[in-house]
């Protein structure tokens, strides 16, 4: 009896809620041939915490400026028109919601980073299943938090560096997630700069023009079951703290300056199952320190990692790496960080007390790799008898490669 | 000239030597498979092994052939068959066979082990057609040395020195000359010092294929054009015609005017 008394409460102040809801919140009907025909005006007319449907059609407008709590929602994708005049939505209010819409033509400055949606100072905001194309820069999140970025599509047709955006920028923003983006043809797929807590779950950003993905000076950020395909550059990790980056995979990122991952001045990171797959240089690590390298996959990379200088205490356990051209590329005769019980394609000793690692310890990094670091020209000679037998001769008295790099525990077989 | 060529192909597709070819390729095709389990994995190891073994195997077997058929060369001179046919289809014949055996023995384990549903198969065909090319170059490139030296001892000695040299010597000449200049721009010498060498340009032509990840990896336009695109394969491709090409016109010059 007690139960229902408290049930019925329940549903009774619900109603309650839902009728105060519904009581207060008008919904306003833009299109063609209705009353509101402008985006701009109804915006103007409508009361916070209402609801704008827009429907098919072009609507011309730009800076068109959100500044009070209202959900605007596209049916059947409405095309959104700035006619590269300038930005097309400016949201400053809290709790606004942007949804549906196909955002075109974005007016390209070399003053004004001009963008598709630019949120400036909001909390709660969400963005979702908007199609932006002919972008400038794509979503701008300016000092706003807690939101939601989530289902998007965002194609540029980026081809200069100088004067192209990025497809989802985060600048002083904290705690907002970007989830199941596909963004592609920009300068930079996803940009966070000074932003913290934000978290990154499978997107897709490819063909980019420079990075994939760009972090500067953001902390405890997340990202994870993300795809970086054929992006410039790679994805750079830069001067940030307590990153956390989980089974994305990275592949063919090509060229002379392109990366799988890039990491410089990156602190207390941990790297866990991702994939890295053909790409020029798996991972370049610079200055990064109290890195966890576990269980991720490098294949057939030109360089799976590649060592340039002042990395210490970074420990790389349980990895496979399988056929790159040079699995390890490392730069000083000093060693402090730790390899053990990483699987090595070419490595090729034998087990006989039959524990599942090898007994004879692995060394990595071959001669032929600082040869290389040294005259870059000579890697027309790789796989050459001659290099060959340098780099047995190496590895059987190591003289120019740390001694101590080494894995001793090398595994049999391969990590599933 | 047929005729010679179909004799001398028939002679060595019966003989013991071109079995054992063909039986070590077989050998090595099924071992290699059945440890790596892996078409790509193998391609890679056979890389090795063909820009190496062929062109030794070529070599050697060129001038031995040479040497043992000389007495049947004679009798040939003394008919009324131009010179140049003579040799050439003995040329034609041991290259012919060779690459047969070269095929066949490594085709078949590839095949068997479902080469035809894995998409290596492009890799592997050019890992083939490369072993061909060093094939008839190399038995070319004997074929000259045993023409010009009556003594055996030094043609076998001279031909097994070209193959060293060519495969090991060459690369560490290279290697020493490139660390030397390092302070020059050597992107373009390095790339002809590559093309002059037959074993090297088989090597990279393969490369473009199985490595171009970090064959990109050097900051260079001429690399970039060179390795980026199709022209590298292209311009490979057509050297190492010329290379094969470039012996036997050798051979037709030297047989012309020696004196037997």
């Amino acid at each position: 009896m007690r139960l229902d008394v408290q049930h019925i409460k329940y549903i009774l102040g619900f109603a309650f809620l839902m009728g105060f809801q519904i009581g207060s919140a008008n919904t306003w009907t833009v299109c063609g041939t209705c009353e509101n025909t402008s985006i701009k005006k109804t915006i103007d007319r409508a009361a916070p915490h209402d609801t704008l449907l827009i429907e098919k059609g072009t609507y011309k407008e730009f800076e068109i400026l959100v500044e009070k709590p209202l959900v605007i929602k596209g049916i059947g994708y409405p095309i959104v028109d700035g006619e590269k005049k300038g930005e097309i939505f400016r949201v400053t209010s809290d709790n606004v919601t942007l949804d549906g819409l196909f955002v075109i033509n974005v007016g390209v400055s070399y003053t004004k980073d001009n963008a598709a949606i630019r949120i400036v100072q909001s909390k709660n905001f969400s963005i979702q299943n908007m199609v932006l194309e002919q972008l400038f820069f794509g979503i701008y999140l300016e000092k706003s938090s807690h939101g939601k970025v989530y289902h998007n599509r965002i194609i540029g047709d980026a081809v200069d560096e100088y004067n192209s955006g990025n497809g989802i920028q985060l600048w002083y923003s904290s705690d907002v997630e970007v989830r199941k983006n596909h963004v592609q043809g920009t300068r930079d797929g996803i940009y966070l700069e000074f932003s913290d807590r934000i978290t990154i779950t499978d997107n897709v950003s490819m063909d980019n023009l420079r990075y994939g993905l760009h972090f500067m000076f953001s902390n405890n950020d997340v990202y994870s079951n993300n795809t970086f395909e054929n992006n410039g550059a790679g994805v750079a990790v830069m001067f940030s703290k307590f990153i956390t980056m989980k089974n994305n995979t990275f592949r063919k990122n090509w060229g002379t300056a392109a990366y799988g991952m890039l990491l410089k001045e990156i602190n207390d990171a941990e790297i866990v199952g991702n994939t890295f797959e053909e790409n020029t240089i798996g991972i370049n690590i610079e200055g990064s320190n109290r890195i966890n390298y576990t269980n991720n996959d490098f294949i057939g990379n030109g360089w799976a990692i590649r060592v340039v200088g002042a990395c210490y205490t970074n420990s790389f356990k349980g990895n496979n790496f399988l056929y790159n051209s040079f699995d390890i590329s490392y730069n000083s005769k000093l060693n402090d960080n730790v390899f053990e019980g990483n699987f090595w394609s070419s490595y090729t000793g034998y087990d006989l007390d039959k524990d599942g690692f090898g007994d004879v310890p692995y060394r990595p990094v071959k001669l032929f790799s600082y040869v290389v670091n040294r005259t870059p020209e000579t890697i027309v000679l790789l796989r050459s008898l001659f290099m060959d037998i340098i780099d047995f001769s190496e590895r059987v008295s190591p003289v120019f490669t740390p001694d101590n790099l080494k894995d001793a525990q090398p595994l049999m077989k391969i990590r599933p | 000239m047929l005729k010679i060529l179909k004799y001398s192909f028939y002679d060595l597709i019966r003989s013991r030597w071109s079995y054992v070819y063909f039986l070590f390729y077989l050998a090595l095709g099924f071992v290699l498979l059945f440890l790596n389990n892996d078409v790509s994995k193998a391609v890679i190891t056979l890389m090795n092994v063909i820009i190496v073994l062929v062109p030794l195997i070529g070599t050697i077997f060129g001038v031995m052939y040479y040497y043992n058929s000389r007495e049947f060369t004679e009798l040939l001179l003394a008919q009324p068959i131009k010179r140049s046919s003579i040799f050439l289809g003995q040329y034609f014949g041991v290259s012919g066979s060779l690459t047969l055996s070269l095929v066949l023995g490594l085709g078949i384990p590839f095949v068997l082990y479902g080469l035809l549903r894995s998409n290596a198969i492009f890799d592997f065909t050019l890992l083939l057609v490369t072993g061909a090319f060093l094939t008839f170059i190399f038995v070319g490139l004997s074929f000259v040395i045993a023409i010009s030296n009556e003594n055996k001892i030094k043609g076998f000695g001279y031909a097994v020195l070209l193959w060293l040299f060519l495969a090991v010597v060459y690369d560490g000449l290279f290697l020493m000359s490139l660390i030397m200049f390092e302070e020059y721009p050597l992107d373009t010498f390095s790339l002809v010092a590559t093309a002059l060498n037959p074993i090297d340009l088989s090597r990279i032509l393969i490369l473009l294929k199985l490595d171009i990840s970090a064959l990109l990896g050097y900051t260079g336009a001429i690399f970039k054009k060179f390795f980026g695109t199709d022209l590298g394969f292209v311009i490979s491709l057509t050297i190492l015609l010329l290379w094969t090409i470039l012996p036997i016109l050798g051979l037709q010059y030297k047989a012309k005017r020696k004196d037997f």
